[in-house]
């Protein structure tokens, strides 16, 4: 355990699971100071600071995915547990995603161009008929936060549109959100409409919302359920096989 | 004679009681998921009275109207945005016209679905001339109230608030919406019932409610803690249980005799005004309006 920036330590007194204390802890431990004041000023959602910090780092010679892994992805698990925690809310998570984004505006490039494999493609979109995207964007920015690649195909996703992005971009995880107990039966739609293309098999799928239940995703036939933003990251993994 | 007053009749003592679900109702009358359930209003005017008539004779004292998403901004994502001021006046002339002088309709406004400044794209003034719209039509249409309900913002619902209360003098109620997480009730943005009760009164609001998001149970301790903080009359609509899905259907579990008791509690805290939320039908309200009439002191 190595987290020498005095404000980042403060933060890290949120993680309060012992698991979690050493998986969020072994995340600092090869880190210096510098990618901990990125981590830090992403948890408080300081943008502009995180986008300099970020550009200062790639500037110095940071290679782009310490800068990611140690600086962005390891700040945005512990906004993740403070989110699961009530410590923070929907607003001060949404603060830190434009945080998280600012950084991925020079990371990303370097990224792309480097061909380096992300840790899974994703397709999401609330289902067919549903217009409430909050929980979705949640889950996107955390998947992103969390390493996996996210393809948002916004709201109202219709059952052909979401397989069109699967064949595209050889994705081999679909998240499916629903606030609506009148559209939540369109997640099964589109699970069944994944079975009759024969493409069942080449995709996991993860379902959320606000309705949402373990029973109903088990009902419809989905992969995983997660209550949460923070959940559907780990499910993502497990699913995938991924550690951490 | 005079009409009689909504916010009289509910400082003279009298418990008050709402309507039940208007989603799942209209989805039991050819509402297709995820259609655009304002704008049966227009196409199914029929369904929107008969709704009305259906919670009224059960033993409703007031009904809200068929208008939870006509505003700009949800009607603008179905495509509806030139039927803002047809819809809302269609909706409440269609409850009104229902109701008998002893009868109430409120006009119900639900969250625009957008964030203000900074953390979303759209200004106070701009969000306010939304409420503006939206209130100013149901008022046309001959509603008694505003209810802004399953509101997670204190800024939208405050702002909403401060609007009607600029247009009319007419009671506006403002409900919000509970998750009992870790370290207990907040909405979604964060705001426990504490501050939701005090800025609401702060804000204008006459009745400070709670609806949806959870069960009987969990509204109980809603309804204790809005008790506790709320200087005006509170008001609850419970959903009837969380939904499951029983063999491809949506099924809401609490039966009335279950809500029921659980709204004896409610009134036992001094809860003063009681509908039904997402799954809630005639046979809640009916049981309901029997929980109430049983309390009355001889």
């Amino acid at each position: 355990m190595a987290i020498i920036h005095e404000g980042l330590s403060e933060e890290f007194k949120y993680v309060t699971k012992q698991n979690e204390q050493e998986h969020i802890g072994a995340m600092f431990d090869s880190s210096d100071l510098l990618m901990q004041e990125i981590a830090f000023n992403l948890i408080k959602g300081n943008n502009n600071e995180v986008y300099d910090l970020v550009k200062k780092a790639l500037d110095q010679n940071y290679e782009a995915n310490t800068v990611l892994d140690d600086g962005l992805i390891a700040g945005m698990a512990i906004v993740g547990v403070k989110f699961r925690d009530n410590v923070i809310f929907v607003p001060e998570v949404l603060i830190s995603a434009r945080a998280m984004k600012a950084g991925m505006e020079h990371i990303d490039p370097i990224l792309s161009a480097s061909g380096v494999e992300p840790i899974g493609t994703v397709i999401m979109g609330t289902v067919k008929g549903d217009l409430h995207d909050i929980g979705k964007n949640l889950c996107i920015m955390m998947l992103r936060g969390g390493g996996f690649t996210v393809h948002d195909l916004g709201v109202d996703t219709k059952p052909d549109e979401f397989i069109d992005a699967v064949l595209e971009h050889e994705a081999t995880v679909v998240g499916m959100s629903a606030l609506l107990t009148t559209t939540m039966p369109n997640m099964g739609v589109t699970i069944e409409a994944f079975e009759e293309a024969g493409l069942r098999d080449e995709v996991k799928i993860l379902v959320g919302g606000a309705p949402v239940t373990k029973n109903f995703a088990d009902e419809m036939g989905a992969d995983g359920y997660g209550s949460n933003a923070v959940e559907c990251v780990q499910i993502a993994k497990d699913i995938l096989g991924v550690k951490g | 004679m005079d009409k009689i007053d909504f916010l009289d009749l509910l400082n003279s003592g009298v418990t008050l009681l709402g309507d039940g679900a208007t989603g799942s109702y209209l989805q039991t009358k050819g509402l297709e998921p995820g259609g655009c359930p304002e704008y049966m209003c227009d196409s199914h005017p029929d369904v929107i009275k008969g709704m009305a008539k259906n919670y009224l004779e059960n033993g409703s004292n007031f009904v809200l109207t068929n208008s939870f998403g006509g505003n700009p901004f949800m009607l603008k994502k179905y495509g509806h945005k030139d039927l803002i001021k047809t819809l809302n006046i269609k909706a409440a002339q269609l409850a009104r016209s229902e109701a008998k002088d002893d009868q109430f309709v409120i006009g119900s406004i639900g969250p625009t679905g957008e964030f203000l400044k900074p953390l979303g794209d759209v200004s106070e003034g701009e969000m306010s001339q939304a409420f503006h719209q939206q209130i100013s039509a149901l008022l046309e249409g001959g509603v008694d109230g505003i209810i802004f309900e399953t509101m997670t913002s204190i800024e939208e619902i405050t702002l909403g608030i401060k609007t009607a209360k600029q247009i009319t003098d007419k009671p506006v109620i403002g409900s919000m919406v509970f998750d009992k997480g870790p370290r207990g009730l907040f909405t979604m943005m964060g705001i426990t019932p504490e501050k939701a009760a005090k800025d609401l009164v702060d804000s204008g609001a006459d009745v400070v409610a709670s609806n949806c998001g959870n069960g009987s149970e969990i509204m109980v301790e809603v309804a204790s803690e809005l008790m506790m903080y709320s200087e005006n009359p509170v008001m609850i609509q419970s959903n009837a249980g969380i939904p499951e899905i029983i063999n491809g259907k949506i099924v809401y579990n609490e039966k009335p005799e279950f809500m029921a008791k659980n709204y004896l509690k409610m009134l036992d805290l001094g809860v003063k005004i009681l509908g039904g939320c997402c799954g809630t039908d005639k046979h809640h309200i009916k049981e309901f309006r029997k929980l109430i009439d049983s309390q009355i002191k001889i």
